[in-house]
């Protein structure tokens, strides 16, 4: 019988949760690596017990914890980011151009079909790639060659938070940077193009930007990975051209600004987000916690609301803490900012707290075991 | 050979396994800040990165060395430390600075 792992980052420490398919009941682990900041973790699909955890902290720097046995016991590989040649500079916050410099680890990314390799998407952007399992890592640096120069770090960093591998193609890679947009490659990440034609960013003099964009997130059906969803900075948007062109389908949301973002598993028009009330207020709007489903692909979203908090409710939802697993039906995870981790293992009907008080919740990810 | 004993952070002995904060280093040759670093890097590979920046090499901001009530954050690689801490009287203190609110 299937089983779920959902493997939880958080401020303070990682977290384990484990269920049956029944999504009920509950087994928590944890805290692993207590008081680390535990920014993403992340399981290989070709080998589900290999485990990969980016452990940071401003004190003692980055560490890429491994496990081979599921999350059972850990073990420090490579920390090594050291970006390819002179990085140069990028833009700061005051115009000034400021020298790339390695901060953490924001994401992880495993191949799908080979548990050593696994990609890292770091702070000063870039992306980085291992085929080792981890203990060494390589950066790709064409995609710094995007304009680089001109991207500038958004509040929350200058951070590559989101890395797309199109199962169908194994040259075709999408990543996205805070601040900087979206990028593509079709050669396995020798060369890099923007795909930021269609967004609209009111802070940016040149409508036409290539680059400049504050893309939050994006995401795609493993069976349709041309169609890309993006949650920006405000918009929603949608593209059927593996990003060649972006049409905006924030339709009736109450909100488009949000971090997190979802696909079902089994519906690739379905989609999730979680609706945030401005840029200067990142909770939901009147304090109720609503995912909101479309199954049409955007522009017509219905709020799920069973079981999760309409009235006092002022968490967050981060870029990379909503996730789904591949039951049928289709289970639907995301963690906040109060530290809960809420499951729907009916595809968003109906939801529960698996766990209410963790610290904050940076990242959630979920495998669907046999 | 001189034997140089060293106080880690929680966070750092924990993630170096070592049993506990209190740590001894051989060190051979001069007991240099560098030195010392150097060993305990050897000796803990999971700690490169973690006390100097893995590019750089520079102390990170928030990390702080302390010897026989003398703060030695800011000496150069090559500073002695003191003679009770090269013959294991007193210990290198590495401390994660209190700040963060």
């Amino acid at each position: 019988m299937a089983r779920i792992r959902v493997l939880v980052g958080t401020r303070k420490g990682a977290f384990i949760l484990t269920s049956d398919a029944a999504r009920r009941d509950w087994q928590v682990r944890g805290p692993h690596f207590g008081g680390w900041e535990i920014f993403h973790m992340a399981g290989s699909k070709a080998n589900p017990e290999r485990l990969y955890a980016s452990q940071t902290s401003s004190w003692f720097g980055q560490v890429i914890q491994r496990s081979d046995d599921g999350g059972a016991s850990w073990n420090p590989v490579g920390n090594a980011f050291a970006y390819a040649g002179d990085p140069g500079t990028h833009l700061h916050y005051d115009g000034t151009a400021k020298p790339w410099a390695f901060k953490r680890v924001w994401h992880l990314e495993p191949s799908p079909t080979d548990p050593d390799m696994v990609y890292a998407g770091v702070e000063d952007a870039a992306l980085f790639r291992s085929t080792d399992g981890g203990q060494t890592w390589v950066e790709l640096p064409a995609l710094r060659e995007q304009q680089g120069a001109k991207w500038m770090p958004g509040a929350g960093g200058m951070c590559l938070h989101t890395i797309l591998l199109d199962p169908t193609n194994p040259q075709r890679l999408y990543v996205a940077i805070s601040a900087a947009g979206a990028f593509r490659s079709d050669d396995g990440g020798l060369s890099w193009k923007p795909i930021n034609r269609g967004l609209h960013s009111q802070y940016i003099p040149d409508p036409e930007a290539e680059v400049g964009h504050c893309v939050h997130r994006i995401a795609m059906h493993p069976a349709r990975p041309q169609t890309l969803f993006m949650q920006k900075h405000w918009d929603v948007m949608r593209s059927d051209d593996a990003g060649d062109a972006w049409v905006e389908v924030s339709g009736n949301l109450p909100s488009d600004f949000g971090f997190a973002m979802a696909v079902h598993a089994h519906e690739p028009d379905t989609v999730y987000v979680v609706p945030i009330q401005s840029d200067s207020e990142h909770y939901p709007p009147e304090g109720k916690l609503r995912v909101y489903r479309s199954t049409t692909g955007g522009r017509a979203w219905d709020a799920l609301t069973d079981g999760l908090p309409q009235q006092h409710c002022y968490v967050n939802v981060l870029r990379d803490a909503m996730a789904v697993d591949t039951l049928d039906p289709c289970g639907v995870y995301f963690g906040t900012s109060g530290g809960q981790v809420y499951v729907s293992p009916d595809a968003g009907d109906h939801w529960q707290a698996v766990v209410r008080d963790l610290p904050a919740v940076l990242s959630v990810s979920v495998q669907t075991l046999p | 050979m001189a034997s140089v004993r060293v106080v880690l952070p929680y966070q750092l002995h924990t993630l170096a396994r070592c049993g506990g904060a209190k740590i001894t280093l051989p060190i051979a040759g001069s007991v240099t800040l560098g030195a010392v670093l150097d060993a305990l890097e050897a000796a803990y590979p999971m700690l490169l990165g973690a006390l100097r920046d893995r590019a750089s090499g520079q102390r990170r901001p928030l990390i702080r060395f302390y010897a026989c009530q003398m703060d030695f954050s800011n000496a150069a690689a090559d500073t002695a430390l003191p003679e009770a801490v090269a013959t294991g009287r007193e210990a290198l203190l590495i401390v994660g600075a209190i700040a963060g609110g």
